[in-house]
């Protein structure tokens, strides 16, 4: 009876011990759910989560400190996608959020543009080229839409333009709704 | 004889295809005016070579093939390039695509162009002249033919697709009729190239003139025409390689993954015209059936409106409501007569309310697994519908929606009139967009992360300067304080020479301190987390 006893708690000991090791030794570097949220993001870097970028938003998600329910370029697919990973309810936007918008890029009036980079500064992808007192451009593809260039513009000339549809980027319509439509 | 297997599933829709099958074919005069997409075929679009206002010959280079997966595009007639446009195609979307509009001069006059000896030229040269020439596949889907062609030597099988098993279509039964020799011919390249064991044309049995044709025009070349029945869709390409070879192609694979290459017979036929005539691909033969008085083939130029190829087919009847581009089961409904025939139109049908009754409304799916039974994927069409109407994506892909060839075998049988497939393309081109969004939303955290990188060591740059300035200023202090009171044995220690492995120690110093930066921003959380 005692030698299994002791047997037992040495072989608990033992495995205590080999975790213990092995969760110091192959500890992952970062965050690992942080990254997880993070991919699910859209990484249009706009702040209107409340949040500094998406990875902040992500951080404060994990840490069970802001709902999931805040990113308005996600959108509802974005949430449900959010609630899907944590195990969560999916929640609708909240009164706060913005509403989502179709994704747009920013197109600087190249007449009116005074160079004074404020612009520059503001776009969290570096999609701005330009120098000093030189007229500046945004290289469409990098845009990410975020709209934080649009504020700082000193002769407000930067405006959001939605993207086209194009045959790369159109898609089948939701049945139900292309029924809907042709009804009336 | 051949054993033949089968594959599951499968319909038996009413055929309709005596309506244009027994007339004999007709060649259609220039038309008005000819619309040329720069995009006919899957991959990139080919790249103008033209300028408006360009005078063309028939069988020029208008647009060349464009990176690895494209094919070239050609003057069908000569004529006037009048614009470079925007053009409505048919194409679900409804959106224009860029197309080359050519004005005839009714002159009709050739570039001068021959046929050559393929034998006797290596075989990467026979692909690039395929490439040039615009060879796509011409039973529906235009997968450029040199692209299918590149990897495919020493297969086991090659079967050429004369199934057609879509109803109201009888282009390639047609074709087979009248120029069984010439799609010999043009096996013979596909043979040379691909040099199987076997060469197999499939044919399903509704067709018995032209088995008759293309037997009479295989006999003693070794090619086996395989006579299999009538059951749609015996015609697609996974189907008919089971039926002829008993082999599965692997979920998301390739039929060359099994050693087996699958070509149309027009497309063997367009091979044989580019490779001993010298003509590129500039016209096909067409179904025009339906509604129309006098329904029949018709072998007409790339580009040509449709309205001009009903009128060929003696003009629509009465109460014609639109058209049908390509077949019933998985053809596209338009409205539009003006629309261009691309490469891959294969047949276009004249509706009615009489012909095509519109479907009554969908009821609920009652799980009566009558789709499971005819699905020729071996599907769970039930459970599809039920993920892709609840959008969720993920689920739908996991059970193989990206296996479904979108036959439309399913809807056919639904007893509650869903419209099954309409579900699945939606369902495969959102996840299509979401794979992109997510492309995209990577590319931004590269550069944001880089931005972030980028701005901390624009502030640590800066701190370096002032504190070396202040440095700079702090010893010029103590040097004019020394300068004050020289002391002369002393020299050297107010203004030490620069020692190399100081500086080395200083910049290895400056390298561990960004690597921290990056890392930090790398994972910020750390931080954040506290906070
Ligand atoms: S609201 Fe903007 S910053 Fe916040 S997570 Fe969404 S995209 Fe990122
Ligand atoms: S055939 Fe229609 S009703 Fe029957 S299980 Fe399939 S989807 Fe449901
Ligand atoms: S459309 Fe797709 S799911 Fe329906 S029967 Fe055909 S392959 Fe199967």
């Amino acid at each position: 009876m005692l030698i299994a006893l002791l047997v037992m708690s040495f072989i608990a000991l033992a495995l205590g011990a080999v975790l213990g090791f092995s969760a110091l030794k192959f500890r992952v570097e970062g965050n690992p759910l942080v990254d997880k949220i993070d991919a699910i993001l859209p990484q249009t870097q706009c702040g209107q989560c409340s949040f500094p970028g998406c990875k902040p938003y992500a951080t404060a998600i994990a840490a069970g400190e802001a709902d999931i329910n805040r990113c308005p370029p996600g959108g509802e697919e974005g949430i449900r996608k959010l609630a899907d990973l944590l195990g969560k309810e999916f929640i609708p936007f909240g009164e706060d959020t913005a509403a989502p918008k179709p994704k747009s890029v920013a197109v600087i009036d190249e007449n009116t543009c005074i160079g004074c980079t404020l612009c520059i500064q503001a776009c969290p992808v570096d999609a701005i080229a330009g120098a000093a007192k030189q007229m500046h451009t945004i290289i469409a593809v990098e845009c990410t839409g975020c709209e934080l260039c649009v504020a700082p513009c000193p002769v407000d000339c930067i405006t959001m333009v939605p993207l086209p549809q194009t045959l790369q980027t159109w898609k089948w319509q939701y049945p139900e709704d292309a029924q809907e439509k042709k009804a009336p | 004889m051949r054993k033949l297997h089968t594959f599951h599933g499968g319909i038996h829709p009413a055929e309709h295809k005596l309506e244009s099958s027994a007339q004999p074919s007709l060649r259609a005069p220039l038309p008005q005016r000819l619309v040329l997409p720069l995009k006919q075929h899957i991959g990139s679009a080919a790249k103008a070579l033209v300028q408006a206002g360009d005078k063309v010959l028939k069988g020029q280079l208008l647009a060349a093939a464009e990176g690895m997966l494209s094919a070239a595009i050609h003057a069908p007639t000569s004529g006037t390039v009048a614009a470079i446009d925007f053009h409505a195609v048919a194409h679900p979307s409804g959106l224009p695509e860029l197309c080359i509009v050519l004005q005839p001069d009714g002159e009709d006059r050739w570039l001068e162009h021959a046929g050559f000896d393929y034998r006797a030229l290596p075989r990467d040269e026979l692909l690039n002249r395929l490439r040039d020439a615009g060879i796509v596949g011409l039973g529906g889907a235009t997968f450029p033919t040199h692209v299918k062609l590149n990897n495919a030597q020493h297969i086991q099988t090659l079967i050429l697709n004369g199934a057609e098993c879509e109803p109201w279509i009888t282009t390639d039964d047609r074709l087979m009729c009248e120029r069984a020799a010439e799609i010999v011919q043009g096996i013979e390249i596909l043979r040379y190239l691909a040099q199987p064991a076997d060469t197999l044309i499939g044919i399903e049995d509704n067709k018995p003139q032209a088995i008759a044709a293309m037997q009479q025009a295989c006999a003693g070349s070794g090619i086996e025409v395989v006579v299999i029945p009538t059951l749609y869709p015996s015609g697609g390409e996974k189907q008919l390689i089971k039926i002829l070879t008993g082999k599965e192609v692997p979920s998301g694979g390739r039929p060359l993954n099994i050693g087996v290459v699958c070509s149309n017979v027009a497309t063997a036929f367009a091979i044989h015209r580019m490779v001993n005539h010298g003509e590129p691909l500039i016209s096909r033969l067409i179904t025009v059936t339906g509604n129309v008085k006098s329904p029949r083939n018709i072998e007409a130029l790339i580009g040509t409106p449709i309205a001009e190829l009903v009128q060929l087919a003696g003009g629509a009847l009465e109460d014609a409501n639109g058209y049908i581009v390509g077949g019933p089961m998985m053809g596209l409904e338009v409205t539009n007569a003006q629309l261009p025939v691309v490469k891959g139109s294969n047949c276009i049908i004249v509706k009615s309310d009489k012909l095509f009754p519109a479907p009554p409304p969908a009821l609920p799916c009652i799980r009566c697994t009558r789709c499971v039974q005819v699905c020729p994927a071996e599907l769970q069409p039930q459970d599809l519908y039920w993920f892709a109407r609840a959008k969720n994506l993920g689920k739908a892909q996991s059970y193989n929606l990206f296996d479904c060839i979108e036959c439309g075998a399913c809807s056919y049988v639904c007893p509650s009139n869903i419209p099954l497939v309409q579900y699945y393309r939606f369902a495969k081109s959102e996840i299509w967009a979401n794979e992109r969004d997510k492309e995209a939303a990577n590319l931004a955290r590269e550069r944001h992360e880089f931005h972030l990188l980028r701005i901390e060591r624009e502030k640590q740059d800066k701190a370096d300067k002032l504190a070396q300035k202040e440095k700079a200023a702090l010893a010029a202090k103590a040097a004019a304080a020394t300068q004050a009171q020289p002391i002369p044995s002393q020299p050297a220690q107010s203004q030490p020479a620069p020692d190399p492995a100081t500086v080395s120690a200083t910049d290895a110093v400056a390298i561990d301190a960004l690597r921290a930066q990056v890392r930090e921003i790398a994972h910020p959380e750390a931080k954040h987390t506290k906070e």
